[in-house]
């Protein structure tokens, strides 16, 4: 006679979310081979399709002068895709650990309108030039809305639901944009400066502004990465974690600290991106669980993987022009969004 | 105590209950025409006062119809149509906001938050830029579409009880998307018109002409009574949808009928003046600390919208250094009321 195993409810879900180490390293391999596919895409496709010889050819140095002038322009756009993406991807997935909260992204919480704001707000009055004032100017705003907005959303009873915070979220957001307006309008003269912080997009991509925003993002990378043990701690609970001996306060801190450095230097690389942290992290969750020292990387060549290819896909459609990659992860995360929302009872909002 | 006594005593109460009543009913009223005079004092100051002066005497000429030596243009072509429009449109923004925070019970859920002013704003900004319209086929296709969209959210969010919350979150969703979709079509208008699209985004009273306010002042007159008629059925509403329909609402119905009024109002103004922020988002709350958190506000909220878009405008247009659209001015506005928001919030312990 067999024993009926006896569990509650939830340790069925986390059986559900927990995967073996064999599944997650399958996965883990099957989207290295997705991301090797779209940056080859990424890198050949656009108003002048390169066919990959020609590719290989000007990567080494020689080929055709129009094929080889479109491929350098290319890579440093495809890298910067990448980089913008997992930086994005990991840190909505510290996002939604740290607030406990499934809504949690920098673009829906306002936090990259902050960062832009303050770029602009920068540019416009002491003239900002260099992307490595930018990313210290967009960490800041974005550290500085992220915690206006958490505050917003924690007021009054319940603490910060998903739903008081994607609202004080929203309206930030909407405030900040009007500063944006209110800074921009009567200035012509940095009009066309400003305008690539109103939405995102890969297009404008130069080595020097990667390098000059890489330190920021590896450092807010480590800080994220390092979080990931306290992070599954914080998810049982602020009790439990302390009780488990986590300094539950210097954890949040900590963790959010490289979210919005994240986010911040993202934003500042590529202007204002949204959804991609919120979508990232719950496919990452579909596939390898709940764990976060396997779902931050995992976030990061998820992300990396899906900015780039919402990039090519704004190439395709929008051809012989392109689509800003901020408009295409819109219209494709909103959806996303919206089925989350519909799929979790709303005690849960 | 006796049974006399007891009755007594309830009638000293019910007389206080009255008086209380009659006494609310009376600053009620004082407000409301307080707020009046304010619209109407406002409006007259945005004829006399511009780049030229006219005196009351040359406005009022004007407004009889007489002919005045250069006052007939600038004031009867250019000031008039303005104030009226921005008086019709913030009116309507007020009035359909506070519709829609009384219906999700929510002042952070205004219609310009939950994303359907940008349905109105996309669809509108695609008959400007893209197929080159403009007037009333451009009212028509902005209010089609902004229907549409709040039917979506609707539809989406209609999945067992408490359509309120799911509501709101579904429309932050869409807002963003749309959002993204309108920068995208202003992103295509050549480079001289980005500016203007710029100030369109933000809400404008630019270039307003009689056949830009007429359909706004329209849409005020039929549905802005038929908002006021539902407001008693909105009001039960609030104490959740069980009371509601305990109290004989027609929970689904009304809701439906208010959705549609108000995303008329809405979209009506939204092809005349772009999306101009915060209006709908500002006017309820100010609306309710006047008169009263449990009283209707849907009047007064129009009212309000009325006298923020049209002082804002003549802000934005002569008080301050550059000439900013009126949108720009409410949308800075709506920063310190979030503020607000945070510290009545600590103050009360409240929920926002």
């Amino acid at each position: 006679m067999t024993t009926v195993p006896v569990g509650t409810a939830s340790d069925a879900a986390a059986e559900r979310l927990r995967r073996p180490t064999r599944v997650r390293l399958l996965w883990f391999a099957a989207s290295l081979a997705a991301l090797a596919l779209i940056v080859a895409a990424s890198v050949a496709i656009g108003s002048r399709d390169v066919p990959l010889p020609a590719i290989v050819a000007a990567l080494g140095g020689g080929g055709d002068g129009l094929d080889a002038a479109a491929v350098q322009t290319r890579v440093p756009r495809t890298v910067l895709a990448l980089v913008v993406g997992a930086a994005l991807g990991v840190s909505g997935a510290v996002m939604q650990g740290v607030t406990r909260n499934p809504l949690a992204d920098p673009g829906i919480l306002g936090i990259n309108q902050g960062a832009s704001l303050a770029i602009v707000a920068g540019i416009a009055t002491v003239g900002l030039t260099s992307a490595t004032q930018y990313a210290w100017v967009a960490i800041a705003g974005a550290a500085v809305s992220a915690v206006v907005v958490y505050t917003i959303g924690s007021l009054g009873r319940g603490g910060a639901t998903p739903l008081k915070l994607a609202l004080a979220g929203a309206a930030t957001t909407a405030v900040f944009s009007s500063f944006i307006t209110a800074i921009v309008l009567p200035r012509n003269d940095i009009n066309s400066v400003v305008r690539s912080w109103e939405i995102g997009g890969v297009g404008g991509a130069r080595w020097d502004v990667l390098t000059q925003v890489a330190p920021f993002l590896v450092v807010g990378l480590l800080l994220s990465l390092g979080s990931a043990r306290a992070l599954n701690s914080l998810a049982l609970g602020d009790d439990l974690a302390a009780g488990l001996g986590e300094r539950v306060a210097l954890a949040r801190i900590t963790a959010a600290l490289g979210a919005v450095m994240l986010c911040g230097a993202a934003t500042a690389a590529a202007g204002p991106i949204a959804f991609v942290g919120l979508v990232v992290p719950h496919l990452c969750r579909l596939l390898v669980g709940v764990d976060h020292r396997w779902l931050l990387p995992y976030s990061a060549v998820v992300g990396a993987a899906l900015l780039a290819a919402s990039d090519v896909l704004g190439r395709i459609v929008a051809r012989p022009a392109e689509l800003d990659v901020g408009i295409v992860t819109a219209v494709v995360g909103a959806p996303v969004f919206i089925a989350i929302v519909r799929r979790r009872k709303v005690r849960e909002l | 105590m006796s049974v006399v006594d007891r009755i007594r005593s309830s009638d000293g109460a019910l007389a206080r209950v009255v008086a209380g009543r009659r006494r609310r009913s009376a600053r009620r009223r004082a407000i409301l025409l307080g707020l009046g005079v304010l619209i109407v004092a406002a409006f007259v100051v945005t004829l006399m006062v511009g780049r030229t002066f006219y005196g009351p005497d040359e406005v009022l000429a004007v407004l009889f119809g007489r002919d005045v030596q250069g006052a007939t243009f600038t004031v009867g072509r250019l000031r008039l149509p303005r104030a009226v429009l921005a008086v019709v449109a913030g009116a309507a923004f007020g009035m359909s906001g506070a519709a829609f925070q009384t219906m999700l019970r929510n002042p952070l859920a205004s219609p310009d938050i939950i994303g359907i002013t940008w349905g109105s704003g996309a669809a509108a900004a695609f008959a400007i830029v893209v197929l080159g319209l403009g007037g009333a086929p451009v009212s028509a296709i902005a209010i089609v579409a902004g229907l549409a969209v709040a039917l979506a959210i609707y539809l989406l969010s209609r999945r067992g009880g408490l359509v309120g919350l799911r509501l709101v979150l579904i429309g932050i969703g869409v807002a963003a998307m749309l959002h993204a979709v309108t920068l995208y079509i202003l992103s295509k208008a050549p480079d001289w018109e980005a500016q203007e699209a710029m100030r369109w985004l933000a809400g404008s009273l630019n270039g307003a002409n009689w056949q830009s306010a007429a359909p706004v002042l329209v849409a005020l007159t039929v549905l802005g009574p038929v908002l006021v008629l539902l407001a008693r059925d909105l009001d039960a509403l609030r104490l959740g949808d069980d009371t509601a329909a305990g109290l004989g609402v027609r929970t689904e119905r009304t809701r439906l009928l208010v959705l549609v009024a108000a995303v008329g109002l809405l979209a009506f103004a939204t092809a005349a003046t772009g999306p101009i922020a915060f209006v709908a988002f500002l006017a309820g709350p100010i609306a309710s600390r006047l008169v009263g958190a449990d009283r209707p506000v849907l009047v007064p909220a129009a009212l309000i919208g009325a006298l923020l878009v049209i002082v804002a405008d003549f802000t934005g247009q002569f008080l301050v250094g550059a000439r900013y659209p009126v949108g720009v001015i409410t949308g800075v506005l709506g920063a310190p009321y979030l503020l607000f928001l945070i510290i009545r919030s600590n103050r009360t312990g409240g929920s926002p």
